[in-house]
């Protein structure tokens, strides 16, 4: 397959390995975070880290949207699917639209999952155009789009409340709980207990912001940042150029995924973002409040924030009593270290045991593209 | 299944919770020596004739999709598991449960396609059964179908027969029927040409069987994936198998539709499709004799059974790293970034 076959090029893999080696020969423990959970996926996937040196360090970073979702988020979108509808103005039941990703997440006592086999109206989409299909369909229901993931995903859903303003929707709304990369890789540089030597930077987070906001890391972190693509030869490459600098301990931010990646990003998506969203404090699950780091809908279009709708002032105060969190399992996750890289599933006391795929503890486990979902799923040999 | 208490749509996925339930629930409670073999069909030994007895049901959405309709799969899939046991498929059963309201051209159409489907393979629908249930009892159509065949006394197949050095082969591209099922979702606007597989394949594991080649143990990686499959092969057992991730052919339509989704190609069903595990020497003799069946002409070997990672099916990636390739756990679902 064209663009995808030359990525994935054995011999050539080979080379850039031995290449990697060589620069690291000799040297002491040398630590790179990939920051992105596609690349966490791609590197297990096509077994990398066999093609890596022992002295290199890989860590996974916060970077699955449907990880870093906090617990008081689903629980306010199960409770929204559980409200009968006298509960709401127009008294219309609630469809909850979102992408699959989202539909096991445990929240403080069940998952969107569980809910639907329990009868609530969940519905998995591919777009935010099939939400907005379903609130055209039907008019008499409340459709609300679960909002999250990172500035790859924030512009189409942007987009569809555009789009639903165009319409004339007036039963679309979002659950916003979007993130933004650079405010929280810049809070885990502040974090004493990470030893960082260098970032390998989200892909298609980047094809929107391009390289220009990773520019501080450089600058005031004195960390080097590459952007690098996905496919296993552009990680392996991503590695490469990451090592070049380390070693010389030079700092800057490079773009190794260059037929995608634009210094400038994508001005038209950045134009539809700023329009529709503006920055907020955000929750992220396992790390706490961090400054910035999210983005809320702009008072113009409060009308489709979900939050503002259904008149519910923050995440997690629709809970009813009967939910309690389950102290015991909960304390004993260690996802937050595992999403700022400090430790590996491998120390987790739940990993494999009480934590898996089909019960999933903490939200690492949960996305497929989660760091202890990677370990479970491709293992150690 | 201790944290569950309600069956979850991942309980029907063909995966580890599919496993769970069967072996907790069903096995526990109708325990006896047949059932416990776990086989695609029972083997039943009946006034000195060895006899294979399967059933199956078909929920299939659409009913109608790219390459098939949900008679035709009706057939095939219950033809299969006979097949792939050694079995000469005879008779078959046939029992619809119908949604008020369905249209009868449609059903028409659907027993035209169950019809000539079963006179390819030779097979007769001896029995049936009709429902009609209220509107939204179901959804427009399910069929159950069980068959009968007939096993030759010499024919014997199993895991245990495996051994280190005897070679993996698969008879053609994998996971054409899941995406094609997915595409002719109406909710899905992709445009591809992408055909379901859905095929009876007794042809092919009669060629195979009269060939005399040493073959081990055969099964059609439908529910779950080829990785599924080859899990199931190795559970509990002092060997692993390792493939090779160049070797597994997958057309192009579907490994592009499974980029774009998120999917691995392992892990989709398949409906039409056989691996085989046999002895290393008679590998590309099967091999070949596939290729020479229009069902299995991208017949190929991605591997063998292996005396390291007991228990483990193991790939070797493209790039030349290794990795772990687990039984499917969930539903597959689309990432979101």
């Amino acid at each position: 397959m064209k663009y995808i076959d030359e990525f994935r090029n054995g011999t050539i893999a080979a080379g850039i390995s031995r290449k990697i080696a060589s620069v690291m020969e000799g040297h002491d423990m040398i630590t790179i975070m990939e920051v992105c959970g596609s690349h966490t996926m791609s590197i297990y996937r096509y077994g990398l880290k066999n093609l890596l040196p022992p002295n290199l360090r890989l860590l996974s970073g916060p970077g699955c949207p449907v990880c870093v979702t906090s617990i008081s988020y689903i629980d306010t979108a199960i409770a929204m699917t559980q409200k009968t509808s006298s509960s709401f103005s127009d008294e219309k039941d609630v469809i909850i639209t979102t992408f699959g990703d989202m539909m096991k997440v445990p929240g403080s006592s069940s998952s969107l999952e569980k809910e639907r086999a329990k009868g609530a109206s969940v519905a998995v989409v591919y777009s935010t155009l099939d939400a907005l299909r379903l609130a055209e369909k039907y008019p008499e229901k409340q459709i609300v789009f679960l909002g999250i993931g990172f500035e790859t995903t924030a512009p189409t859903i942007a987009a569809s409340v555009i789009e639903a303003e165009r319409r004339g929707l007036e039963n679309y709304f979002i659950l916003t709980a979007h993130k933004l990369m650079p405010p929280v890789m810049k809070a885990l540089l502040r974090d004493k207990e990470l030893n960082l030597h260098g970032f390998l930077c989200p892909a298609h987070v980047s094809t929107i912001i391009g390289s220009g906001p990773y520019k501080f890391i450089a600058q005031d972190f004195r960390i080097p940042c590459v952007i690098a693509g996905f496919e296993p030869l552009d990680i392996l490459l991503g590695i490469y150029m990451l090592l070049e600098q380390i070693v010389k301990e030079e700092a800057s931010v490079r773009i190794q995924y260059s037929r995608v990646v634009k210094e400038e990003g994508n001005p038209t998506a950045l134009a539809l973002l700023a329009k529709v969203f503006e920055p907020c404090d955000a929750e992220w699950r396992g790390l706490g409040l961090i400054p910035e780091s999210g983005l809320k809908l702009r008072r113009k279009y409060e009308r489709f924030d979900a939050l503002t709708a259904f008149r519910i002032s923050e995440f997690g105060s629709l809970n009813n009593s009967k939910i309690q969190i389950p102290k015991s399992a909960f304390n004993s996750c260690i996802c937050g270290d595992i999403l700022r890289g400090v430790r590996t599933p491998s120390e987790c006391k739940l990993f494999r045991k009480v934590c898996n795929p089909e019960h999933p503890v903490g939200a690492c486990m949960v996305s497929s593209e989660g760091t202890c979902a990677a370990w479970y799923k491709y293992g150690e040999m | 299944m201790t944290n569950n208490t309600k069956i979850t749509l991942a309980h029907g996925s063909g995966g580890k919770l599919t496993h769970e339930l069967i072996r907790q629930l069903f096995l526990s409670g109708f325990d006896n020596s047949v059932l416990s073999q776990l086989s695609d069909s029972a083997l039943l030994q009946l006034n000195g004739m060895k006899l294979a007895f399967t059933t199956d049901s078909y929920v299939v959405k659409p009913i109608f999709f790219p390459g098939g309709d949900i008679g035709r799969l009706s057939v095939c899939g219950t033809i299969n598991d006979l097949a792939v046991v050694g079995a000469r498929p005879m008779f078959l059963s046939a029992g619809f449960i119908i949604e008020e309201g369905f249209e009868i051209p449609l059903l028409e159409k659907i027993v035209r396609s169950m019809k000539e489907t079963a006179m390819a393979a030779s097979v007769d629908i001896v029995t049936g059964d009709t429902k009609v249930v209220e509107r939204g009892s179901v959804d427009k159509l399910y069929i159950n179908t069980c068959g009968i065949g007939i096993v030759d006394d010499k024919i014997h197949f199993s895991t245990s027969l495996i051994e280190v050095g005897d070679k993996i082969v698969i008879s053609g591209t994998i996971g054409d029927h899941g995406l094609a099922v997915l595409s002719g979702r109406e909710s899905l606007d992709f445009n591809s040409s992408i055909q379901s597989d859905c095929a009876p394949l007794f042809g092919m594991t009669c060629k195979l069987i009269s060939s005399g080649a040493n073959i081990k143990f055969m099964r059609d990686p439908t529910r779950g994936g080829l990785a599924t499959t080859l899990n199931e092969i190795v559970t509990a057992q002092k060997y692993g198998i390792l493939i090779e991730e160049q070797n597994i052919p997958v057309k192009d339509g579907v490994r592009a539709l499974c980029e774009i989704l998120g999917y691995d190609p392992l892990y989709i069903a398949n409906e039409g499709k056989i691996v085989i595990v046999v002895s290393g020497k008679d590998a590309v003799k099967v091999r070949n004799l596939l290729r020479n069946d229009d069902l299995g002409k991208d017949a190929e070997i991605i591997g063998e059974v292996i005396g390291e990672s007991p228990g483990k099916v193991c790939l070797k990636t493209v790039i030349g790293g290794t990795r772990i390739i687990d039984m499917l756990v969930g539903d597959q679902l689309p990432r979101i970034c």
